[in-house]
């Protein structure tokens, strides 16, 4: 047999149909649904008559639109249309009869933080949801990316995919990262390198010491935004890691059928002569801690570093850095360590996990927010669970950050947590683009911890002094 | 989905590197349950200010462009979210063909179920593409999905690839779900040997 990637053996796994031109439909194990991007789907359906076919491998959970405040269980809290579509997903979970966790459920939170929380997401899957950053999953070695809605209806009647495969793209990060340096810092630092198109028409497989090191969370966070480098999915090659972590979890297999999967789950690595189509390598002791200075996430620079000027770019991108820097309010020269900070958002499917909050705590520990606002916002009802019995609640509310219920929140601003104009962010969450997380709002991307240290200090700030 | 055979129309060039579906389509909009009547808020942050009213210096807002049905973009078109308001927007607005160096790749694939063609050139084709859009009013550009070719004001023809199963359903405006329910029995047989080889899923 010739060698494979991860990508080859799941993609193989999965071939329910191929046409003479390439064109396969692609089964689906795992069909994850939030508010936003399947109401016209589920009409569709209705409107052709049409079932959900395997209803029982599909999950439905409100995270976009729902409030983070207090009382949010009555729906009079949320704007009008905003209640309206998380009405139609209740509707739409009850009349197809798949798997729902309402708001007022403890383990409602944001759809990617929800799904390998329940073990609904295992290795060698293919998970699928109307959302891009559905390659989160692909930590678990699973095959996993976001679609659009016409082709959420696809999956909900025929439960596949009408896909060409990807090409295979290596990314490795070599050794040990330095103190101070997160799961965060490398998947930025890797869209730094390779632009947010670098990834265009691949599956990346992340992999090398610092990726093996990484907790299965920070691998979650390093997969999360393999879309923001334009890749179709992230993928991990599943190991002792993710089986630990996926073991005892509700829906994982269980007795005969867990020693089954597992079994088939350690044939899930990249062949050692498997074929790459391109391959990009970074040394862990070159990454640092990053920020985000402009309107893309390839806006990249260790926090050390000073706002570049257009005319250190190329082509296109010059007129573009113009651009973000006037958005950002930014001039060239400055150093980023000087740039004032005035909200800080802890939270998002990119850094909403126990391990993100635990990080963020520990630089906060003891101190007081230095910021106008802040806010924690946990990935899901468990981890808020999880963060209040730790005592990690405690440390956030004693800084003077408030501390909300589960969501996207202020990643993305479809909620009442948005920014004003001007407002400057230092944020855990994945874009930066203009007007993401609200009208004319300006956007930091960082860690957890490097979040937490712009909090203390006011600007944004090299972690590494305070720890 | 309306078939897509030959588009002639007004090209509007958007030379902006990196145009993301927030710029395409801000998130307050994203509320609909329904498909239609986003393209009044298409490129709504670039094209109203804070108060409704139209940004003048706007391509879209620009008296010979109200009426494109061609974009010409700089690189990366599309990248972010897989929110398919993108293209309904575009659609809703009557842009039926996007032309760029890259695209991102869930935007790409809504594209096609909606109807909308989006072509992928090489950047000096897209450079005298993007020359020629400038030319307002002028710039009637003719897209035939058939012959594969872009024939621009001076007469001059350029020829696209697309992948021939997509193409095939653009031009008929197939519905993809429809032809996937046609190998129902390979879907069935594959459930039944994943059910059997990997049984606790």
């Amino acid at each position: 047999m010739s060698p494979k990637t991860l990508y080859d053996k799941i993609w193989d796994a999965h071939v329910a149909h191929a046409a003479e031109d390439g064109t396969c439909l692609l089964y689906i194990d795992r069909h994850l649904v939030h508010e936003v991007t399947s109401p016209q789907a589920f009409e569709g359906l209705r409107m052709a008559g049409r079932k959900v076919r395997a209803p029982e491998k599909t999950i439905a959970v409100p995270d976009h639109n729902v409030p983070t405040t207090a009382g949010r269980d009555d729906p009079a809290q949320m704007p009008e249309d905003s209640r309206i579509q998380v009405a139609a997903l209740d509707q739409n979970a009850r009349d197809f009869g798949i798997h729902y966790y309402p708001v007022t459920d403890i383990r409602q939170g944001i759809v990617h933080i929800v799904g390998p929380e329940q073990g609904w997401t295992l290795p060698g899957m293919t998970v699928v949801c109307g959302d891009s950053h559905t390659a989160t999953h692909g930590a678990f070695g699973a095959l996993a990316h976001g679609i659009g809605t016409s082709e959420v209806e696809h999956v909900l009647a025929t439960q596949t995919l009408i896909q060409k495969k990807s090409r295979n793209m290596k990314v490795e990060i070599t050794g040990k990262l330095r103190p101070g340096v997160t799961a965060k810092d490398i998947t930025l630092s890797v869209i730094g390198a390779t632009g947010t198109a670098g990834g265009t028409g691949y599956v990346i497989e992340y992999c090398g010491e610092a990726i093996r090191d990484l907790s299965m969370e920070g691998r979650m966070t390093v997969c999360n935004m393999a879309i923001e480098g334009g890749a179709r999915a992230g993928l991990i090659a599943p190991d002792e890691k993710t089986f630990a972590y996926v073991q005892g979890r509700p829906h994982a297999p269980k007795g005969a059928q867990w020693e089954a999967a597992l079994a088939w789950w350690k044939t899930l690595y990249s062949d050692d002569d498997a074929h790459w189509d391109k391959v990009v390598t970074l040394k862990g002791e070159d990454i640092a801690p990053v920020v985000t200075w402009g309107t893309s996430p390839e806006d990249v620079l260790p926090i050390t570093g000073s706002v570049p000027a257009p005319e250190d770019f190329t082509g296109g991108k010059v007129e573009a850095a113009r651009r973000s820097l006037d958005y950002m309010g930014l001039t060239p020269g400055q150093k980023l360590s000087d740039v004032a900070i005035d909200t800080v958002f802890i939270g998002s499917c990119t850094n909403g996990r126990i391990e993100d909050l635990r990080a963020a705590a520990e630089v906060v520990k003891g101190k007081k927010i230095a910021v106008k606002r802040a806010m924690v916002v946990p990935g899901s009802g468990l981890v808020r669970a999880q963060a209040e019995e730790e005592g990690l609640a405690d440390i956030f509310r004693d800084a003077g950050f408030e501390w909300r219920l589960a969501g996207c929140s202020m990643c993305l601003a479809m909620n009442p947590d948005q920014l004003a104009p001007g407002e400057r962010c230092a944020s855990t969450s994945n874009r930066n683009f203009e007007g993401r997380q609200g009208y004319k709002g300006r956007t930091h991307l960082m860690s957890p911890a490097m979040a937490a240290a712009a909090a203390v200090t006011g600007h944004l700030t090299d972690v590494r002094e305070l720890i | 989905m309306e078939k897509f055979t030959t588009l002639t129309g007004i090209a509007a060039p958007m030379p902006l590197v990196n145009i993301d579906t927030d710029m395409i389509i801000p998130k307050q909009f994203l509320k609909t349950i329904k498909r239609t009547g986003l393209g009044v808020n298409l490129f709504d942050e670039m094209r109203y200010d804070r108060e409704g009213n139209e940004i003048a210096d706007f391509v879209l807002n620009q008296p010979q462009y109200r009426k494109a049905q061609i974009l010409v973009a700089g690189d990366n078109f599309g990248c972010g979210s897989s929110r398919e308001h993108a293209p309904w927007a575009l659609l809703d607005y009557g842009i039926r063909c996007v032309i760029s160096t890259s695209f991102a790749d869930i935007f790409y694939n809504n594209c096609f179920k909606n109807g909308i063609l989006p072509i992928v050139l090489p950047s000096e084709e897209v450079d005298k593409l993007m020359d020629d859009a400038e030319r307002g009013a002028n710039a009637v550009i003719t897209v035939d999905l058939e012959n594969q070719t872009i024939s621009g004001p001076d007469g001059g023809s350029i020829g696209f690839e697309v992948d021939p199963f997509r193409k095939h359903c653009l031009l008929n405006g197939l519905d993809d779900i429809g032809l996937t329910l046609e190998k129902a029995a390979s879907i069935d047989a594959f459930e039944a040997q994943a059910a059997a080889s990997r049984p606790w899923l």
